[in-house]
């Protein structure tokens, strides 16, 4: 694989820029822009926006990203491995499993501990009986 | 009119997007315009806009009341330019039947029409007609936006 082997690749990017490069810039110069204070109002369905909406979000997407972000690095790890597999032979496989067996026991912990939970009542799940009861 | 301003004024013209203000009874004649019978999508109207975000023209149809008065303002300010509006009704160009307090008499109050659709409620031929004539009026350039 020689570097001119990308070049359709590089063909289709320098493409794909100028693609949007020239739509955006020649609507831009065709079309009016007169912006008023109430057209850049954020649109509420006709209603004048008084007040600005909070910014908090839940933090099970915090949770979700950065799950993503770990078992992401495994997968990459994963490939790394398996472009070679067989060069690797049995040695490798072994490594493997043992690199994998770390990042599933992290899996089944989270799994257990209801992180991967996306709208239950979290208390519920480990709390034990009598302490049901009494809540 | 130059060339350009002709061709943006073609291409203007056979792709308006309404954006649905449809407020009373003639809603339904709207709608009726709009379904298969009587269809405005072979005028490139294919779908009205629910957000005047993505909408040229707005079909102000049925009776604005007075609460109803500053929403009506706002959504037509948040829609980009180029838009025009088209008062569709007896209601909306003037009140119609309702001489009262409640409703505004004629939405040219609020916002600039352009045209008038007269009727109680006005059909669907008269509401094609009145979007024509419209679309008539861009193409000769006597409305510049």
């Amino acid at each position: 694989m020689t570097l001119a082997d990308y070049l359709p690749i590089g063909i289709m990017a320098v493409l794909a820029v100028a693609f949007v490069t020239v739509a955006l810039g020649v609507s831009k110069f065709f079309r009016p822009n007169r912006p008023t204070p109430e057209k850049l109002d954020p649109y509420e369905c006709g209603i004048v926006p008084e007040v600005e909406p909070s910014q908090r979000f839940p933090v099970k997407f915090y949770l979700v990203a950065m799950l993503f972000v770990i078992f992401d690095v495994e997968i990459i790890f994963l490939f790394a491995w398996a472009s070679i597999w067989t060069e690797l032979g049995w040695y490798g496989v072994a490594a493997i499993l043992i690199f994998t067996f770390f990042v599933a026991e992290t899996l089944a912990y989270v799994w257990k501990r209801g992180a991967l939970d996306w709208n239950v009542r979290r208390r519920a799940r480990y709390l034990t009986e009598d302490i049901q009861e009494a809540a | 009119m130059t060339t350009v301003e002709r061709a943006a004024n073609w291409a203007r013209t056979r792709s308006m997007f309404p954006a649905t203000f449809g407020l009373a009874c003639c809603a339904i004649e709207m709608m009726a315009t709009g379904a298969a019978h009587y269809d405005l999508a072979r005028f490139g109207m294919e779908v009205f806009r629910a957000s005047p975000r993505q909408a040229d023209l707005m079909i102000v149809a049925g009776r604005v009341s007075q609460k109803m008065a500053p929403v009506l303002r706002q959504v037509y300010d948040q829609m980009p330019d180029p838009k025009w509006v088209v008062s569709m009704g007896a209601c909306a160009s003037s009140g119609g039947m309702f001489n009262n307090y409640a409703l505004v008499q004629g939405v040219d109050q609020i916002v600039p029409v352009d045209i008038y659709v007269p009727g109680c409620p006005p059909g669907p031929q008269s509401l094609m007609h009145g979007i024509l004539t419209l679309h008539d009026k861009i193409m000769a350039g006597e409305i510049v936006r």
